[in-house]
């Protein structure tokens, strides 16, 4: 039960590819490269060693005991991704992609980003490989987002600012497609999620799984035990995935998945895919959309960018379908009111996108009571959020 | 059983030319003026509409098209105003399908929407997004309802993979002139007559090339190799330019009736 794709990158009745005719040679191409890459004891060491000397892997693990005071007394475990070099998980899967862009030949890169984490983590390996990077970003989130701007200019990428649909992160995805389709020979689509056609999900999946791997040893060798819950927000869910995948097999331990659900999920202005969405076909897959009665793709909203996405990554509408992990809507308060409790106790800003996994924790814990151990992927640190935050509690900049 | 798509065609082998193929999308540039259009494309000789379903996530399209689909979502346009628009056409007598991502037929349920297609006389579909590995649903809908499913082959697809592509198609093979979105080009792809060589080595199917046709000169290079030739983004083009409704019909009528000589100056 640990590789759920088959060969066609299809998650039960989700995933596969819905993409025009003109990208399945790069797709294939691409499948190809990754799959060899996987056996290569060049391409994996090659990795290991960027990892343990660049990113910084592996990441502690944090005991939030403060924390945990207020998530019924459970143990509170944090993986600490938000130390990665980048500030976020993103950097796993960027350099991944960017050392199989070489291995393919092609010297350009294009990525999509909604906050500008995943953004910045492209042009950081571009910077890092000497390779061209453009980074499409809706416009709405360049003002937004214009420190990340910013980050990713000085890093040597150029910015796109997407004017097109409703100016965010689904529109970037739709613009990067389009240069994908018209400069496929030379150019290699950076996607930053487990979204996409195939094999982008699996792909990106597996450039992620290292951090439930190194989780599941660290929290073994702390408490004796496997955790009874592991928590991570999801977006289009590359952290989630990430940290469950190690634990699909181990049937005791809950992954449970945060969405946003904004204002909640009920006032329809939201981004939780699963629990206010339906099937349907978005960016090359089969997977939960938000759309309407005519298939169109309905906005989302979330305070958090990151999460901002109308879609969700196919693994996960999957192991939502089989039961084997649950999504619950986090609506901006709940998020906010543990952003700052982290904070305040732990002396630790997350990204706003985590902290819809630290608000979930606040309630699991409740439910599981004090002789829980609940692990949680702190996928990002807040740098990038400070003023978003200060505007939301009221604090003058 | 031959859809009036397929009788165009062999009608126009019949006359050693080639047709012309125009593109719309449902609800531009309102409900009521796409059923004008429609007209003006039949008043100038267009031989066959494409009907576009508006899409919130058109990755194939390039910003003309896109700016027109955006204007028909803002005024509502869903698949009520797609199939009416279907019905506008094939009540002229013009042979007609729809172009579609694939999304909305999923939502609209996929055997209902190869049914409403024969329903509104229409011929067929254009399914820029399904791959031929996801069209199992697709296919035994097509052949419950006698439609021809048209599926888009690229510059960029392989031998090995192109008669598995065209082997499914009927109608016509819709072959894109190069790698890129929709959109008007000064000059149309010298890939584009490799691109039909090699389909032709396939399959005995049409073969009706688009992307970058905007000029009677272009209709008439591609009319030399094709048995279609499509134009989108060109009529667009001069209906979000116009300085009012009556005048955009009118340079809609005009170019069609240019391109109609084209697509009979090829060979």
């Amino acid at each position: 039960m640990t590789t759920v794709e088959n060969k066609t990158g299809h998650f039960g009745q989700y995933g596969g590819r819905f993409v025009p005719e003109a990208l399945i040679g790069a797709l294939e191409e691409l499948d190809a490269a990754r799959i060899a890459a996987q056996t290569d004891p060049l391409f994996i060491a090659e990795l290991a060693e960027l990892h343990r000397t660049y990113t910084g892997r592996p990441s502690i693990i944090t005991e939030a005991k403060r924390f945990a005071e207020h998530a019924g007394g459970a143990r509170i475990i944090l993986k600490r991704e938000d130390l990665n070099h980048t500030g976020s998980h993103k950097i796993n899967n960027v350099l991944g992609q960017a050392l199989l862009t070489k291995r393919m030949g092609k010297k350009r890169i294009i990525a999509e980003t909604g906050a500008g984490q995943h953004g910045v983590a492209s042009a950081t390996a571009a910077a890092l490989m000497g390779l061209d990077c453009v980074v499409y970003m809706g416009e709405e989130d360049t003002r937004r987002q214009s420190l990340n701007v910013a980050r990713m200019k000085l890093l040597g990428a150029e910015v796109v600012p997407v004017t097109s649909g409703s100016r965010t992160l689904k529109d970037a995805i739709n613009e990067a497609m389009r240069d994908w389709v018209t400069n496929v020979e030379t150019t290699h689509y950076l996607l930053g999620t487990v979204a996409g056609p195939h094999p982008f999900p699996s792909m990106v999946r597996d450039f992620h799984k290292i951090i439930g791997e190194e989780s599941r040893d660290q929290v073994l060798a702390l408490t004796g035990r496997l955790p009874d819950a592991v928590l991570a927000c999801v977006g289009g869910g590359s952290n989630a995935i990430g940290i469950f995948h190690r634990f699909i097999s181990d049937t005791s331990v809950r992954l449970i998945g945060l969405e946003a659900a904004g204002d909640g999920v009920e006032t329809g202005r939201h981004a939780a895919s699963i629990s206010g969405g339906s099937a349907g076909v978005l960016h090359g897959n089969r997977t939960y959309v938000l759309q309407d009665e005519n298939g169109q793709t309905i906005e989302s909203h979330s305070i958090s960018a990151g999460l901002d996405y109308p879609g969700v990554g196919p693994e996960h509408a999957y192991l939502h379908d089989i039961g084997r992990a649950e999504y619950r809507p986090i609506t901006d308060a709940q998020a906010m009111e543990a952003f700052a409790l982290l904070s305040q106790t732990e002396g630790i800003i997350p990204a706003i996108e985590t902290a819809h996994a630290l608000a979930g924790a606040m309630q699991v814990g409740k439910e599981l009571g004090p002789d829980a151990i609940i692990l949680i992927n702190l996928s990002g640190r807040g740098d990038k959020d400070v003023q978003t935050a200060a505007q939301y509690f009221g604090i003058p900049l | 059983m031959s859809t009036p798509l397929d009788d165009l065609f062999v009608k126009v082998r019949a006359e050693n030319r080639a047709a012309l193929i125009a593109y719309i999308p449902a609800g531009f540039p309102t409900n009521d003026g796409c059923k004008k259009v429609i007209q003006a494309f039949v008043d100038g000789g267009v031989d066959a509409i494409e009907i576009g379903f508006p899409y919130s996530d058109p990755v194939m399209d390039g910003p003309t098209i896109q700016a027109a689909a955006d204007q028909a979502l803002s005024q509502g346009t869903g698949a009520k105003e797609v199939f009416e628009a279907l019905k506008c056409a094939t009540d002229l007598g013009v042979p007609a399908v729809v172009m579609t991502y694939w999304n909305p037929i999923e939502k609209y349920g996929v055997e209902k929407f190869a049914q409403a297609i024969t329903d509104n006389g229409g011929s067929g579909v254009i399914t820029p997004d399904l791959t031929i590995e996801e069209s199992d649903s697709w296919k035994s809908a097509v052949e419950k309802s006698a439609i021809n499913p048209i599926y888009v082959v690229a510059p960029s697809t392989a031998d090995a993979r192109l008669g598995d592509v065209t082997a499914r198609c009927g109608g016509f093979v819709y072959a894109a002139s190069l790698m890129g979105v929709t959109g008007t080009r000064t000059s149309v792809s010298s890939g584009a007559s490799d691109l039909v060589s090699r389909i032709r080595k396939t399959t005995q199917t049409p073969v009706a090339v688009g992307l970058g046709v905007s000029t009677r000169d272009q209709a008439k290079g591609v009319a030399g190799y094709a048995d279609g030739v499509i134009v989108g983004s060109a009529f667009i083009n001069l209906l979000l330019e116009a300085t009012d409704e009556e005048a955009g019909l009118s340079s809609v009528r005009a170019l069609a009736k240019e391109l109609a000589m084209g697509v009979r100056e090829g060979r």
